[in-house]
């Protein structure tokens, strides 16, 4: 596999993700982005398939390593820069969206990625992730949920179900969860989507659809925590419940699933939303077609609130929202382009030009 | 009719009105005129932190002070020789600043029941004026309608009346243009160019402003005008100009003479925020400005922008500060460059924005978590702001390193002359970006069956110059050099993380030093000692520059011996502060806080600084200084000081 070419994308005439950043001539190995340092997350946890997955897909972007940046912010999952052999920063809580912001507004041919949890991008961090999105800054923000704090030993994130029983809530939590993706459609994310740390193949088709997406790509991947959330995920893992747990987003094709596509979503008129049915109850063609470049993203939203708030029985997955907008980071560089092309000449002359400016005088 | 004409040496003006009579506008265009006409100068804008505060009210009023000579000043003036005021809360609020035969000029236009009530008075001061209640008798009254005669100047542009009374500021500003023989060429021209979009403005404006002007030369009301000669400065280009414009020119400056491009993220706040808004001006000097969600988010990106190669700038006042602590840290930790500028205002916490404070300087110096050692630059007076800027960006260059630059309130709005630099002067700044390799994993050599093996290498971040301690700079896109930084304690030289109990001593203690370091990289201290024979030192920071010179001047026009030092680097100290402090009986430190230098100075050199300490929102008064200098030279010496008989002059 290999990045989409501009032509494969969705939006014709519109740059890629990582369009304007050079390429490598030769062929790249997992091997070349696996750094020196020894991987130190607990036996079991979800992000190790995630760090292969990752390095796995890096070398079929064909981008020259050394113009890749991983950001990170605290917590378990931010140790993530340290393992691969690109640039990277392991900052401070819940600041990464905002330092990344930095770097990609800074430099054009850079390719930029922020690795986060649910507690630094949805609690400390929140802010930022909102106007990272609101912005749609050119990077990939990979969300690790595993609706747990693990760094901190086990207490409630800001995505636990209601009424978790953990150390920090030995009567059981009374913060309502929020919705990863929702959030983000809220916020207004260009690209939001949803996928899960054991399904590699699933991961990759994301993260390289969410490096080809210009704009701020925001990928939710369940993960995970085998010491202090074991099973989370269960219901959308196991072979004999998966089929009915996950629902699958394609685009451009009618959202069905179960076993053997016995349910299906169809617009609720009642609710101007979504619902399930039963796909032996409609008519055929009656099911909703997924829509990811709808501009209006309340289908998206519909879709994305079948989401379980509590323990996790069914889920969509899938690419929720790619629609293509003006990022931040583009516009930045082409006022401050504009700007240099209207005022030619040396910058030290034009420097002097500019504290001569006002009213002077002159003591001879 | 024919006036005369009286030569002063110096004049302080104050403008002061309602927060919405434009009194900002007036100073600062009479302070221009001033400028332009060749005086020394120094302004101190004092207005509220509300946009629109209760019309009429005390807390409303919005007040602009120029001092102006024919010589070389440093403050503002204590007390103003002239007052403007166009409402009665305006009289009220400035009067006890007066001193004795102060000129009032007021605009009675305002002194309406009403008007008077919201200033709290009870009666009309203006119907007493020469009876023996008068409370204005110590002054030299002016009672002018300025309102009615603007709205008559305007009346053919047909304007509202309240738009044609809004044009009240420039009939007050062109009678003191006219009384203090300004050129009036600039005004016109601003108020040309400003109202360009309605001419009807514009128009009423500009004859508003003249008919000021000839009102002054026409009424019999005013016998005098007044002549204060230009003041000789030194051959060169001369502007007046603000901190704030001249902190963002500095920024601009430094952009040119390092080749790096200025990244700023910022969050609104006063009194910094005229630094985003001039810096978003300059694009085409490669500037990117960001305006960022939050405080932190403006650090976070500046941090960002710089490990990408730019030089990351976030401006703030103190409460920014204090949120944007733990990026500082991070900073410190990655040893990324990034200018981190404090407009210091009163606090704590949201306390007096709009006024000025040097209580930020323990926050800059030991405001994080850990050891983590930021240096310090600070302005001393609205045109230094422009080399402190470009000093504090070679240090941060340099040294890889977050450097704090201590503006504050005074120095931001206030201007003065400032004697344009030759860009060619200013240091070149070297980013000096690591390009290659920097350490040897395996040396070239032999294998065993006799093939010759080549040196392998890798790149170590934080294998440091020998000489500043500086860490490599290797930026995204340098191939071979890909690294990972972080806010975790890193191992020296391979940068790797480290909990290893010596080796994190060893960096807290390199972080340190690379800070002490920068005091080698600073030229000595100036001693200003004049006559050589001066037992007490006066030594300061900042803004009081101006107060605590134009203090010393009156102790030593009196007769009497004192020495100035004035601090632009309060971390690292400069290597000869400890000698230096250690020449004089007694070391005085003025400053608009509760004593944090005289703190520091007291830590590191064991000296027995004395505090002369002020928080009132305001620059400290050169008089009142004037008076602790003495009393401290007559303890030292053991002499009578009597500062009274000489005519003092600043």
């Amino acid at each position: 596999m290999t990045t989409p070419t501009t032509a494969e994308l969705p939006f014709p005439g519109v740059r890629s993700g990582v369009e304007l950043v050079p390429t490598n001539s030769e062929p790249q190995t997992g091997k070349e982005y696996t750094s020196d340092q020894e991987v130190r997350w607990c036996p079991g946890c979800g992000d190790y398939a995630v760090l292969k997955a990752v390095q796995g897909f890096l070398p079929q972007l064909g981008l020259r390593r050394e113009n890749i940046v991983f950001v990170s912010g605290i917590g378990c999952s931010s140790r993530f820069p340290y393992y691969l052999d690109t640039y990277g920063m392991h900052s401070i809580h819940g600041r990464a969206p905002s330092i990344a912001t930095g770097i990609a507004t800074a430099r054009e041919d850079l390719s930029v990625w922020v690795v986060t949890g649910d507690g630094d991008a949805l609690s400390i961090g929140g802010n930022h992730l909102i106007h990272a999105l609101r912005r749609n800054v050119n990077m990939t923000i990979l969300l690790f949920n595993n609706r747990i704090y693990g760094l901190t030993k086990g207490q409630y994130s800001p995505t636990s179900e209601t009424g978790k029983i953990t150390k920090s809530t030995p009567m059981g939590s009374l913060d309502h969860p929020f919705n990863p993706v929702s959030l983000a459609l809220g916020a207004e994310g260009s690209f939001v989507a949803r996928t899960i740390d054991s399904d590699r193949k699933h991961l990759t088709s994301v993260l390289s659809a969410a490096a080809a997406h210009r704009g701020t790509s925001f990928v939710e991947i369940y993960q995970n925590c085998p010491i202090f959330n074991d099973g989370a995920f269960d219901a959308i893992k196991n072979n004999d419940t998966k089929a009915d747990a996950i629902i699958p987003l394609v685009h451009g094709e009618p959202i069905h699933f179960g076993v053997e596509g016995s349910k299906g979503l169809i617009r609720d008129a009642q609710t101007g939303g979504v619902k399930i049915v039963a796909t032996s109850d409609v008519a055929e063609g009656a099911l909703l077609v997924h829509d990811a470049h709808n501009p209006d993203p309340s289908t998206a939203f519909a879709i994305s609130r079948l989401t379980d708030s509590g323990y996790l029985n069914q889920s969509p997955i899938g690419i929720f929202r790619q629609v293509e907008r003006p990022t931040y980071d583009d516009q930045a560089r082409a006022q401050i382009a504009t700007s240099r092309e209207a005022a030619p000449g040396e910058p030290g002359d034009r420097l002097t030009a500019l504290i001569n400016g006002g009213d002077t005088w002159t003591v001879v | 009719m024919s006036k005369q004409v009286k030569q002063l040496d110096r004049v302080i003006i104050r403008f002061a009105g309602d927060s919405g009579d434009g009194m900002q506008l007036t100073g600062d265009r009479f302070t221009q005129e001033s400028a332009v006409f060749g005086n020394d100068l120094v302004t101190l804008p004092n207005f509220p932190a509300e946009i629109r505060a209760p019309q009429g009210t005390l807390p409303g009023v919005s007040s602009f002070q120029v001092h102006f000579a024919d010589h070389d000043i440093l403050t503002a003036g204590d007390a103003p020789d002239v007052l403007v005021a166009m409402n009665p809360a305006a009289l009220k609020a400035n009067l006890g600043d007066l001193p004795k035969g102060a000129q009032i000029i007021v605009d009675t236009h305002d002194f309406t029941g009403r008007n008077l009530a919201k200033a709290g008075y009870d009666a009309n001061p203006l119907d007493f004026l020469g009876d023996a209640n008068d409370v204005l008798g110590e002054f030299n009254v002016f009672p002018l309608d300025l309102t009615g005669m603007t709205v008559e100047a305007v009346k053919e542009f047909g304007l509202s009346r309240k738009d044609a009374a809004r044009a009240k500021n420039m009939f007050a500003l062109g009678l003191l243009s006219w009384m203090y023989g300004r050129p009036t060429e600039s005004t016109v021209a601003f108020l040309t160019k400003r109202f360009a979009k309605v001419p009807d403005i514009r128009d009423a404006n500009i004859t508003a402003f003249k008919a000021g002007w000839n009102f002054g030369e026409t009424t019999e009301t005013f016998v005098v005008q007044y002549e204060i000669k230009p003041a000789p400065m030194s051959a060169g280009t001369y502007r007046n100009i603000t901190g704030n414009l001249a902190l963002s020119y500095g920024l601009v400056a430094a952009g040119v003479r390092s080749g790096l491009p200025i990244f700023l993220g910022s969050y609104p706040i006063t009194p910094a925020s005229d630094i985003l808004h001039e810096l978003s001006k300059h694009k085409s000097f490669g500037v990117t400005t960001l305006q960022a969600e939050d405080e932190i988010a403006g650090v976070g990106a500046a941090i960002g922008a710089s490990f990408a190669g730019h030089l990351g700038v976030t401006t703030t006042s103190g409460p920014g500060i204090a949120l944007k602590s733990e990026a500082i840290g991070l900073a410190v930790m990655t040893e990324l460059p990034l200018l981190v500028i404090d407009v210091q205002r009163g606090g704590p916490s949201t306390g007096l924005p709009t006024k000025t404070e040097q209580a930020d300087l323990l926050q800059a110096m030991f405001g994080r978590n850990g050891e983590a050692p930021v240096p310090i630059v600070a302005p001393q007076s609205p045109g230094d702001c422009f080399g402190a800027a470009v000093e504090a960006a070679r240090i941060a260059i340099t040294y890889r390193t977050p450097v704090m630059l201590l503006s504050d309130g005074y120095l931001a709005n206030g201007s003065e002359p400032w004697q344009i630099p030759d860009i060619d002067d200013l240091p070149l700044i070297d980013p000096n970006f690591a390009t290659a390799t920097n350490h040897v994993v395996t040396p070239a050599g032999t294998a065993d069956d006799g093939t010759e093996t080549a040196e392998e290498r890798d790149f170590w971040p934080y294998l440091r110059d020998e000489e500043t301690l500086a860490r490599p700079w290797a930026i995204p896109g340098t191939p071979g050099l890909e690294h990972r930084i972080g806010g975790l304690e890193k191992g020296e030289g391979h940068g790797n993380i480290s909990y290893d109990p010596a080796n994190h001593d060893l960096m807290v203690r390199t972080r340190q030093a690379k800070v002490d370091r920068i005091a080698d990289s600073l030229p000595p201290l100036e001693i200003d000692d004049p006559s050589g024979r001066a037992k007490v030192l006066v030594i300061g920071w900042g803004s009081t520059y101006g107060p605590i010179g134009a203090g010393c001047r009156r102790v030593r026009k009196a007769g009497y011996h004192v020495a100035q030092v004035h601090l632009r680097h309060l971390n690292p100290f400069p290597n000869d502060l400890g000698e230096i402090l250690a020449r004089y009986d007694k070391v005085l430190v003025p400053e608009m806080n509760l004593g944090q230098l005289s703190l520091l100075l007291r830590g590191k050199y064991l000296v027995d600084a004395i505090g002369y300490n002020q928080v009132n929102g305001m620059p400290i008064k050169a008089a009142v200084l004037a008076d602790a200098i003495g009393a401290l030279v007559a303890d030292a010496e053991g002499i009578e000081v009597d500062l009274t008989p000489q005519e003092a002059s600043q």
